[in-house]
């Protein structure tokens, strides 16, 4: 079991950036990136589907200031993704960086660069388009072998056999099960049935897209961007611009949140282009409206669920068909999809006989989606566990016995899960804990004020993965220098999310030095080790483990370098405590020594780097409970309480993980409640800004208290999974859940907004 | 046009244009703690004070400035230091993009009120938003700030 007398892992010490953030130092790109660079903006379309006729530019050019005006004409004409993902990609190849067939209100239709704010803004003002206006899909239900095509273009094109077929409409198409699913299902003595719906939310992270673009002295493209992914954006750039990824170079500043909507390349192809094009340097920050409306959303999806149980409650079968809205280009919809069932069904592995899985991803005319935290499976797991809680009313049963009843434990081989076994898990325990904290007894009966208001209870279970099995690569540098000190390099990229810390937490650990012994450095796609990015819930449990490999193999080389000073051979002596020292402790070599000897007469490079790459993908687990208080007079639902326990395996740094996880059950709480995305009959999305589109403030969501009930996962570093992702999939369910005890109405189409409550109705 | 401000303590005469926001005329002032997250003063990123009142500088013209006194979390290091320490205790300045918007109205809130209910505390910071903490580890920052600034008036 977890050893507990670490000395930095475990610890709940400070982000290493901490300080220097709160007391608002520059940090993020729009700082410390120059001032006098070429201003970069997008004409955008007005329409939902249009073919470009005409496109003037001239008067717009003779604007004083303006620098250049690109068109459909000036772009190269090999198809690309913008999706962070690992060659090849699964996202079909179907964006250009500017199209003359325009698919979304906000799709590119012209970039103009100019020396200031005010000529780029008059410039684009004078561009004239003439567009030939086509029928739009704006219904996914009708898009698969809708007669109009959202890529009807022959150069589109699929990587990987993910089912996509652009003459239908489809992204991707797939079916897999296991077991008889309708024979099991026509025996059971109750199945539930539900429809469950769930918006392309957006990710709003405080900081909005930006790039900036130089040409180096070199001649290349030197690119800075706000993104999780500086290696995927030099193949994409590469690709986009139809240049060698030679001439590409990739860093990252602080960057101001992402939650996956930076694991899409959304606002880099713009300055990239200018500045190739120009030779200039260039700059583009996405608005907040951009951000709304062509940015790069969670797929909406409607997930149709139906669940097979006996009437002692024994969950016998799931089918689970998803149909998913990718929009009008496939960013991450092959694969986001996919979760929505492989992480929810294996949540009730226990007494499963049967399960089967199927989707399509459309291609509409709306705004393409992409990858936002938690990446399908929150869909799929408000659906599963909104029709469990549905059973568990049909059937008069406690939801939480209802699970005790049918969770996956410790040990069992998920067959929805890619027959991966559940080596480390302790969801049991974090039931058993959560129900303690959250006092379910009291809390889940229906309680009826007195004052027109109600409170009422409820609960959801989530998983997620680690890291992409048998895909992702992560990679940590560590080497000695002056004085004893460490470099880490790393190509993870910390968002906020504290892992320049945590990775440096761990070299910590192994090298038995103080944090302030080790230097972060990442993410640089010349200078840093090559790391997938960071997505998926992997930097924790893939480059941490590359870390570990790491401080062993440079541990292995201090110590050739301590033998040589202490004149014995290398098999005498051992790593310990900052130093090389004979194991017979006669004599030893201090690090700061080692590294001096290093820099003069020295011919082995005491520093190492190490890959790592896991075959499985350890589901971290969760249990989140919510009280909420509806008032029947208005419909408000107000959130009391929410209580969560995880186990994400060793948690690294308990106050990160705290505040991940209570970071992402507000998000979870605003994509159940408030954040709404709604399209006019154009195609237009009414919820552009933040007035609009409602995140959640702090008088939205009740008092959280987190605990952790680790198991100890063998293959992570130091027993750790994953946390970044799994924490925003309880609270739609729990929600739903506690709403339905209040009212007697069953949502299953979010937001739950207070009208839809006051007026009983689902749709 | 011409403004003569006090930015931080120092007098400044500047030429400006007459649609100039605040929040840009700062940022071009080497104020860079100055953040934009929305268009629509929605965020609070932006929150810096006016004559010691938490204003949104996205909302307002730097014309609006002239003889009047501007602070931003550039000038305000040594009070936001007193209490950010019990906020990175806490792990929740996160990705950081919103805090000096979030600190600058801490300092209001805590110079208007001394020893705050949490109500109070989630009330006053409202209109700050924050997409990666989920706010409860701020609070806990700022009620471990004010208890041992209890602690150690009691000694």
């Amino acid at each position: 079991m977890a050893q507990q007398d670490w000395s930095t892992v475990g610890k709940p010490v400070r982000k290493k950036d901490a300080m220097a953030l709160l007391l608002g130092k520059p940090a993020y790109l729009d700082d410390l990136t120059p001032k006098d660079c070429l201003v970069v903006k997008v004409l955008r379309s007005p329409h939902a589907h249009a073919l470009i006729e005409e496109i003037d530019t001239e008067n717009a050019e003779q604007i004083p200031g303006v620098a250049a005006i690109f068109t459909y004409r000036d772009v190269p004409q090999k198809r690309f993704t913008m999706a962070g993902q690992t060659y090849p990609e699964p996202s079909p190849y179907d964006r250009l960086i500017l199209d003359r067939r325009v698919r979304f209100v906000g799709d590119a239709v012209a970039i103009v660069a100019g020396e200031n704010e005010a000529a780029v803004d008059r410039a684009l003002k004078r561009i004239r388009v003439r567009y030939q206006v086509l029928e739009p899909v704006l219904d996914f239900h009708t898009a698969k072998d809708n007669l109009i095509l959202v890529h009807p273009e022959e150069s589109w094109r699929s990587l990987c056999p993910v089912g996509a077929d652009n003459r239908r409409n489809l992204c991707a198409s797939e079916t897999c099960q296991d077991g008889d699913v309708d024979r099991i299902l026509a025996g059971c003595d109750q199945v539930v049935e539900g429809v469950y719906h769930t918006k392309a939310c957006q990710q709003a992270m405080m900081e909005t897209f930006r790039t900036y673009t130089e040409i180096d002295p070199y001649g290349r493209l030197h690119v800075v961007s706000s993104t999780q992914i500086v290696f995927h954006v030099r193949r994409i750039l590469a690709n986009a611009l139809d240049i060698p990824k030679s001439k590409v170079h990739v860093e990252k500043f602080r960057i101001g949140g992402g939650f996956g909507a930076k694991q899409t390349v959304v606002a880099e192809v713009y300055p990239a282009l200018v500045t190739w094009k120009t030779g200039r340097p260039a700059k583009m920050i996405y608005t907040r409206q951009e951000c709304q409306t062509a940015g790069t959303p969670r797929h909406e999806m409607e997930v149709r669920v139906r669940l097979g149980a006996s009437n002692d409650g024994t969950i016998r079968a799931l089918d689970v068909y998803t149909l998913s809205n990718t929009g009008a280009y496939g960013e991450h919809g092959p694969t986001t999809v996919g979760l929505s069932g492989h992480k929810s069904i294996p949540l009730y592995t226990h007494s499963l006989e049967a399960f089967r899985f199927a989707y399509d991803v459309v291609y509409t005319n709306h705004q393409s989606a992409g990858a936002y935290r938690g990446y399908g499976a929150t869909q799929g797991i408000f659906a599963v566990e909104t029709a469990v809680n549905e059973l568990a009313d049909r059937l008069g049963m406690d939801p939480v016995a209802l699970r005790e009843k049918n969770m996956v434990r410790e040990g069992q081989v998920m067959p929805a899960y890619y027959n991966e076994r559940a080596d480390a898990c302790a969801l049991d325990r974090c039931m058993t804990r959560c129900k303690e904290l959250f006092h379910w007894e009291e809390k889940f009966p229906v309680r009826d004020m007195g004052n027109g208001k109600v409170r009422a209870a409820g609960v959801a279970m989530a998983m997620q993965g680690s890291g992409i099995s048998g895909v992702d690569v992560g990679s940590a540098t560590i080497k000695l220098s002056d004085e004893g000190f460490f470099n880490l390099s790393i190509g993870a990229a910390d968002m906020g999310t504290g892992c320049d810390t945590i990775l440096a937490q761990m070299a910590a650990e192994c090298m038995e030095c103080s944090l302030d012994d080790v230097a972060v450095f990442g993410a640089d796609s010349d200078a840093s080790p090559y790391d997938s990015g960071s997505y998926a819930s992997s930097t924790t449990y893939v480059t941490g483990k590359a870390v570990e490999k790491a401080c062993e193999e440079l541990k292995d080389r201090l110590c050739q370098v301590g033998a040589e000073l202490l004149n014995c051979p290398r098999e005498e002596v051992e790593y310990a405590r900052k130093a090389v020292r004979r194991l017979d402790g006669s004599a030893q070599v201090s690090l700061a020594d080692i590294a001096t000897k290093s820099m003069c007469g020295n011919g082995t490079a005491v520093q190492a780097t190490c890959s790592h790459t896991s075959p499985i993908s350890p589901p971290p687990f969760m249990v989140g409970m919510a009280e909420v208080e509806v008032d029947r007079e208005t419909g408000s639902v107000q959130v009391l309480d929410y209580t969560a326990v995880v186990d994400c395996g060793t948690p690294i740094n308990p106050n990160l993980a705290r505040v991940q996880t209570e970071g992402g059950i507000v998000q979870g709480i605003g994509m159940a409640l408030f954040e709404d995305v709604t399209y006019t009959p154009e195609g237009r999305i009414l919820e552009d800004s933040l007035m609009q589109y409602k995140l959640p403030t702090r008088l939205d969501m009740g008092h959280l208290q987190v605990e952790f009930e680790s198991s100890y996962e063998q293959t992570g570093p130091f027993g750790a999974k994953s946390i970044g992702e799994i924490v925003i999939n309880t609270p739609a369910p729990a929600l739903a859940q506690a709403i339905f005890r209040a009212t007697g109405t069953w949502h299953r189409n979010l937001p739950i907004t207070p009208e839809k409550v006051l007026l009983g109705r689902d749709e | 046009m011409e403004i003569h401000l006090n930015l931080n303590g120092k007098p400044l005469d500047a030429e400006v244009r007459a649609d100039t926001l605040l929040l840009d005329f700062l940022r071009a002032h080497g104020c860079l703690s100055v953040k934009r997250g929305c268009e629509t003063a929605n965020c609070g990123l932006c929150t810096v004070l006016l004559d010691g009142t938490p204003v949104l500088s996205c909302s307002l013209l730097a014309a609006r400035v002239d003889g009047r006194c501007v602070q931003t979390l550039e000038g305000l290091q040594e009070e936001a230091g007193g209490f950010v320490t019990f906020i990175a205790d806490q792990g929740a300045e996160q990705c950081g993009f919103c805090n000096p918007g979030f600190v600058m109205n801490t300092i209001a809130l805590l110079r208007e009120y001394p020893d705050p209910t949490d109500d109070q505390i989630r009330a006053y910071l409202a209109g700050n938003l924050c997409r990666c903490s989920g706010y409860e580890g701020q609070l806990r920052g700022i009620r471990a700030y004010l208890n041992h600034k209890k602690a150690e008036e009691a000694q």
